[in-house]
């Protein structure tokens, strides 16, 4: 059994390696944006800055400040660029409460219709059920690029262009692989209890109300956090249908931000990083064996 | 007893409970890929009504030295990007299929950049791969080499590319890993029995076993790299030097919404549709050939 122990230590070291390999970029970034200008125009693979005592300082000055002043290495004074969420000319708090607005009214209407449509594939027999099942199956082939522009003049004709309706109006419309999901789960629920409901004189209606929503609450949870996933992450569509940055959400503004600052400043560009993700990292601590368990058996990342 | 009238509803009942998704199915996908249909046969800049000019997109596809450029560069990245990605998270998956400590930290610290915003992995990543001062070549310093300009090299535009990409084989990973579960250990225990090394289980047991994860893998990346439009778009606008990381859905974008040629550039999304249909038809065939299915034997 010696092979199999030392097979164990290789797995373990292979695991250790790769793990601070892909942490590596996400410590460097957090790292960067503790770290005063003129530090990070140094080639040093410092994670931290040179005076760790300091760090409340630089990173009040990245975050939340007005525009500081240092001294260079030449000795000249300069004026550095100002926190990120104090920009003049980019409104952080304002990408982030949009994105929250997304968010809420999408995945509210997400995790609704997605039920109701499963319902309707999984605990009612009905006629051409499976034709349409297997239609909605086959939507999930078709990709987003191949529908955009017909759907921006769809929503330019509502008049839609320049609102946030375009990113979460479509969400009460089901989502075809969470139908998929929820669909697989109510087919789990115990045939006795929708008869049990029947027998009390409950509708369709009040059954998926009073019985299956209730048992269905970790599979709604799944699909909630892959829509609030989906949203964090999606740029193309509000790159396509928002305009102004008043509207813009946080992966648009986040872009928005780096092309106004174009490079150099990469302590704050590292600090708008760290503003975009923290939100989705600490839902991915909260509910972390929820979704890489519902990912195993998905496998898609919206 | 009458259970079959309790278990049967009409259909327009059944219809009613999946209108939700009815109504946005065809409002927000086939009324779109019918009008791109016959908007792939016009000229439409979005401000003059369409005008039908018969096959002209369409022998225009035949003759776009850029869109072949494109369709050229998403292949390369597809070629590299998948089957090492594949490799890499079946190995890592293997790793940490094993009993070793803190295994639920390891394959979270792995899974958690599939999650991160592509524009935010972007941007970080063009601090990594920063020439001078990015993590990347600061660490292959150390190690005595000379990095490249990763972003600014047309030569490395690609590579980096790739590199990035394998930063989010975490859920090819934790495929692997539900598979590698399912594996019964009686299989192992009797290769072991016959005098199976690692190298032979691996061979005969786990490669086999989870071939249905590796093709579903392959599917979704072949369906994912057609997409493939953030993390690009923000680090190499334009497909950066050379235009060598031009992929094809930054170029649909740059058509329809910078260039306002909106009829090729619905072309273009059927053009995508039919390359993704193809590709993944292709794999279904090809797949039968190897995937070994459990459930088929029994």
């Amino acid at each position: 059994m010696t092979g199999r122990l030392q097979l164990r230590w290789l797995a373990l070291i292979v695991a250790v390696l790769a793990s601070v390999a892909f942490a590596l970029p996400l410590l460097w970034m957090l790292g960067t944006s503790v770290k005063p200008i003129e530090e990070v125009t140094t080639a040093s693979l410092r994670l931290l800055p040179e005076d760790p005592g300091n760090i409340t300082k630089y990173a009040r000055e990245n975050y939340y400040s007005g525009r500081p002043h240092f001294t260079d290495a030449n000795g000249i004074e300069r004026t550095g660029h100002e926190g990120v969420l104090t920009s003049e000319n980019v409104n952080f708090p304002v990408f982030l409460r949009n994105t929250v607005i997304v968010a809420v009214c999408g995945v509210l209407g997400m995790v609704l219709s997605s039920a109701i449509v499963a319902y309707g594939f999984g605990c009612i027999r009905w006629r051409g059920r499976g034709f349409f099942f297997g239609v909605l199956l086959a939507t999930m082939m078709i990709p987003f690029p191949a529908t955009m522009i017909p759907t921006y003049f769809i929503f330019k004709y509502l008049g839609w262009i320049g609102t946030l309706r375009p990113l979460w109006v479509p969400a009460w419309f089901a989502g075809a692989f969470n139908v998929f999901l929820l669909r697989q789960f109510f087919m789990q629920i115990p045939r006795e209890l929708f008869d049990a409901g029947r027998i009390d004189g409950l509708s369709h209606w009040g059954i998926f109300w009073r019985i299956v929503m209730p048992l269905a609450k970790p599979a709604l949870t799944v699909v909630a956090l892959f829509h609030l996933i989906f949203v964090w992450n999606d740029f193309l569509a509000p790159l396509v249908y928002l305009h102004h940055q008043d509207t813009f959400t946080l992966a648009l503004g986040l872009q928005f931000y780096q092309q106004q600052h174009g490079g150099t400043p990469w302590n704050t560009m590292m600090a708008a990083c760290v503003l975009t993700v923290a939100p989705l990292v600490i839902v991915f601590l909260i509910a972390q064996k929820h979704l890489m368990g519902s990912m195993a058996t998905s496998g898609l990342k919206a | 007893m009458n259970k079959r009238v309790h278990n049967s509803d009409s259909a327009v009942h059944g219809l009613l409970w999946i209108s939700p998704w009815l109504v946005g199915f065809a409002v927000f996908t086939l009324l779109p890929v019918v009008i791109s249909g016959y908007w792939s046969f016009c000229d439409f800049d979005g401000l003059r009504p369409a005008v039908f000019t018969g096959t002209e997109n369409w022998t225009t596809v035949l003759h776009d030295p850029l869109l072949h450029q494109t369709v050229r560069n998403t292949a390369i990245y597809a070629a590299f990007a998948l089957p090492i990605g594949l490799a890499l998270a079946l190995g890592l998956a293997l790793a940490l299929s094993a009993r070793i400590p803190g295994r639920a930290v390891w394959r979270a610290m792995i899974f958690l950049p599939t999650l991160m915003p592509l524009v935010a992995v972007g941007i970080i990543w063009m601090w990594v791969f920063n020439a001078r001062y990015g993590l990347l070549n600061l660490v292959l310093g150390k190690l005595g080499i000379t990095g490249p300009n990763w972003l600014t090299d047309p030569q490395w535009t690609m590579s980096s590319m790739v590199i990035l990409g394998m930063w989010g084989i975490g859920n090819a990973m934790i495929i692997f890993i539900a598979a590698l579960q399912d594996v019964p250990s009686e299989l192992y225990e009797s290769a072991a029995l016959d005098g199976a090394g690692p190298w032979q289980r691996f061979r005969s047991v786990t490669l086999p076993m989870v071939s249905p994860a590796i093709f579903f893998n392959v599917v979704i990346g072949v369906i994912y790299v057609w997409q493939i439009f953030a993390a690009p778009y923000v680090m190499l606008p334009g497909g950066g030097p050379g235009r060598n990381a031009y992929f094809y859905t930054m170029y649909l974008y740059d058509l329809a919404f910078t260039y306002r040629r909106f009829g090729y550039a619905c072309t273009l999304s059927w053009v995508q549709l039919a390359i993704i249909l193809f590709l993944t038809a292709l794999a279904f065939r090809f797949g039968r050939r190897w995937v070994y299915y459990r459930g088929a034997l029994q």
